[in-house]
């Protein structure tokens, strides 16, 4: 029984990694073809940069990417919960496990914004980082499915580890795109925006995208945080102890506190505001992969 | 004059150095400091968690280990240098926010600012030809959007948001009272541990401990006075993978010698609670029971003798001592729950259930050493001065006999480790966690924003201003304006 839904959630996430290779293809094809080479009269004026784009050529294949990026997501969430079916609990109890509902909360994350920002050039970026972090599950951190360590059997589990998962995938897409404006940015200083970058919108627009991903998720991280407090009260006798994990989630959560600080009141805008976003999403991802794997302490729960 | 100017220069100086500490590039800077300062404590081992790996630094580097040591890089979080830049963070934090929340609580009394004369120069400015009834329907749709306003010739001011400041303040008062409940936790709070035979009593002393650190400000004397009795213990194990699925206590407890006995079951997740006082069920492993006899037989121990878990199927080790027999006898003992063949010499467990039990015994006599009054270990025993006997594996009802005496593995009973913590101080933590939170949320989405309506001789303008660029205001503007019965 809890065999056939390991592997029937196998196959949903080898399915949603074809599904999210497509996506990636289409995303790929979008971005390089909706360039068109420069207008005669402009080549002849020497100006290579004066390139058109028409969308309208890409649009379908564009279509397409977000089809296959919603599909994969769906595929991928019904093998996240086979997984939980077959081992009778959440499916949070080792890295393979918390590296598959990672992918499937960044994805999420980037859809639910989708729907309200024109994030459709993020699309390459996401597919790519969900086609890494699976590929990395699959292939490295992949764990037969077992019933949890006593420690672990709380509703806490559910609670602590679904905030602290989607916190993790929202600060990452944020993560993303202040990358995406360090990049754009310097394109712009030397001279201006490469063809495919064009299409990407403005810095100012990058900035605020980034910033209010982190503004929106950081309650949930203080959330994720203080719940990881109360359930190691009750499982550990101390509700704080200093434990590399917890140690780094304070850390994570200094980091974006001083982003917001340093936006909100002191003004920091563009560069400056990118990097310590990103270097608050580092401690983030320093934290899941050192910690998990070569870190000691309570947290080490990646079965490797 | 002149003599006084050093004073005025003090204070000045004082002044100044307040100024600096609170303003929020300070606070800023501290902030960035304190998560950087956090960062030794997870790379390098740390006393209050691994205190073995502490000691293995020292003797396998003894100058790295005594500069590192020199520096309180073992105990960080508790060093003088991490305490300096929190507490400089929270003097920072609350000269920050007391002089803000008097501000707020005045200008949350106050009415709103005048409007302004000249409308036009603010965000989102509109101005049309109207019917004259605008400031009527203005007036009603702000007291339906709950603005606070203020009405003065033939305009009116309107203001709302002020949850965000609310919520901010609150916010960082909380992490305050966070940092109250930790030290409250500290001063007057207790941790102990104490390794219990099933079948044993532990009873709330401090001679019941196997280690007990007090906080600074609470005595021995505030030990409630509980007993619990360890009835009995389980643990279940995957028979693939030998990772633990449940462990499971059953124990009687007395609140006061007085009181009723109530059966209770302890697990990982579900504490034992006796006031603010938890007792933990935090780790578990066996203890033989063994017989040993001197050369005529008279018994000179007997009892079940705790050994320590070194794997993950509790392969364990430990000692055992009879100091009344002549001459006196020591036993070093490997014990494997599940005994499985190992490549060379050595025993090996294979599951941490104890389905096929060995005790693996290095008989030894002479000084035990346990007379000079120095403290030792009771899993262990120093062989140097003594003499060795002979090595032997038993099964549960065996019996080892040697020309000095012999031993019988009579059985084995498990043991459990109870921790006993007492925090008086994390209820206002928790507290303060929830008020933090609830702050945030109300900071982070609600925006301070003015509308300013004005209709002089039928000509209506409409404004606004909002703090921080929040967005939205230019949408809330124009439904206004619809309201208004403004045709675009």
């Amino acid at each position: 029984m809890s065999t056939t839904w390991a592997y029937i959630s196998n196959y949903l996430v080898y399915s949603s990694m074809a599904v999210f290779t497509i996506a990636f293809i289409a995303h790929a094809y979008e971005t390089a073809f909706a360039v068109r080479a420069p207008h005669l009269a402009d080549s002849a004026q020497g100006n290579l940069r004066t390139k058109t784009f028409d969308y309208t050529r890409t649009e379908k294949v564009a279509r397409v990417a977000t089809a296959m990026m919603i599909l994969g997501f769906l595929l991928l969430f019904a093998g996240v919960i086979a997984r939980g079916i077959s081992a009778g609990r959440v499916p949070w109890g080792n890295m393979y496990e918390f590296s598959i509902t990672g992918a499937l909360a960044f994805s999420g994350a980037y859809l639910a914004a989708l729907r309200k920002y024109d994030l459709r050039w993020l699309g390459l970026l996401v597919s790519i980082s969900v086609l890494l972090t699976l590929g990395t599950a699959v292939a490295v951190l992949y764990r037969p499915s077992a019933p949890l360590v006593p420690a672990l059997k709380s509703t806490w589990l559910v609670i602590h580890v679904s905030a602290a998962i989607i916190s993790g995938g929202v600060f990452l897409l944020a993560n993303v795109i202040a990358g995406a404006y360090l990049i754009l940015d310097s394109m712009e200083n030397k001279g201006g925006r490469a063809p495919w970058a064009k299409r990407l919108p403005s810095l100012e627009v990058l900035d605020q995208l980034s910033y209010r991903l982190v503004a929106f998720v950081f309650p949930l991280w203080t959330f994720a945080v203080i719940a990881g407090a109360i359930w190691a009260e009750s499982a550990w006798g101390r509700y704080w102890g200093w434990d590399p994990k917890e140690t780094w989630a304070f850390i994570t959560w200094v980091a974006y506190a001083a982003y917001l600080h340093a936006r909100v009141t002191i003004g920091w805008r563009g560069r400056r505001a990118a990097w310590l976003c990103i270097f608050a999403g580092s401690t983030f991802l320093f934290n899941y992969i050192y910690v998990n794997i070569w870190g000691t302490g309570k947290h080490t729960y990646s079965g490797l | 004059m002149k003599d006084n100017a050093p004073e005025i220069g003090t204070v000045g100086l004082l002044r100044f150095a307040w100024r600096q500490l609170t303003s929020m590039r300070t606070a800023l800077v501290l902030l960035m400091m304190l998560g950087v300062a956090a960062i030794p404590g997870s790379l390098i081992p740390q006393r209050s968690q691994n205190p073995m790996a502490v000691s293995a630094m020292f003797t396998d580097s003894p100058t790295k280990a005594l500069w590192y040591d020199r520096f309180s890089l073992f105990d960080v979080y508790a060093s003088p240098w991490f305490s300096a830049i929190y507490i400089l963070l929270f003097i920072s934090l609350i000269g920050c926010v007391l002089p803000r929340a008097f501000e707020h609580y005045k200008a949350a009394r106050a009415l709103p600012p005048v409007t302004p004369k000249n409308l036009s120069r603010m965000e989102f400015h509109e101005e049309w030809n109207g019917k004259g009834d605008e400031l009527e329907i203005a007036r009603e749709w702000f007291k339906k959007n709950r603005f606070r306003v203020r009405e003065l010739n033939g305009s009116i001011s309107a203001e709302k948001g002020f949850t965000r400041e609310t919520g901010n303040l609150f916010f960082h008062l909380a992490l305050v009272l966070i940092l109250v409940g930790v030290s409250l936790g500290s001063l007057f709070g207790m941790r102990g541990d104490a390794i219990v035979n099933v079948g044993e009593r532990f009873i709330n002393t401090s001679t019941s401990y196997d280690s007990l650190t007090f906080g600074k400000l609470f005595g021995e004397k505030s030990l409630s006075p509980f007993s619990i009795n360890v009835d009995r213990f389980q643990g279940k194990y995957d028979p693939v993978t030998n990772s633990p699925q449940d462990y499971t206590l059953w124990v009687t407890v007395k609140e006061s010698p007085d009181s009723q006995p109530i059966k209770n079951i302890v697990k990982v997740n579900s504490p034992l609670t006796f006031g603010s006082t938890r007792v933990y069920l935090q780790a578990n492993g066996y203890s033989p029971i063994v017989t040993v006899r001197d050369s005529i037989g008279n018994v000179a121990f007997q009892g079940p003798v705790p050994f320590l878990p070194q794997d993950a199927n509790l392969s364990s080790t430990g000692a055992i001592k009879a100091p009344d027999a002549t001459p006196q006898l020591g036993f070093v003992g490997s014990f494997f729950p599940t005994i499985g063949r190992a490549s060379q010499g050595g025993g090996i467990s294979v599951f941490p259930e104890a389905l096929d039990p060995k005790l693996f015994l290095s008989a030894w006599t002479g000084n035990l050493g346990l007379d000079n009054g120095n403290p030792q270990s009771v899993y262990r025993i120093n062989t140097d001065v003594m003499k060795k006997i002979g090595l032997k594996s038993l099964s549960p009802g065996e019996t080892y006999t040697f020309p000095e005496g012999s031993i019988t593995f009579e059985t084995f009973v498990p043991w459990v480790n109870l921790q006993v913590v007492r925090d008086p101080g994390k209820s206002y933590a928790l507290l303060g966690g929830i008020v933090a939170i609830l702050g945030l949320l109300a900071s982070l989405f609600t925006r301070r924003r003015r509308i300013w309506v004005s209709v002089i001789k039928k000509n209506v303008e409409i404004a606004g201003l909002a703090k921080n660029a929040a967005p939205g205001l230019e949408e809330e503007i124009a439904q206004l304006a619809r309201a208004l019965g403004r045709e675009k």
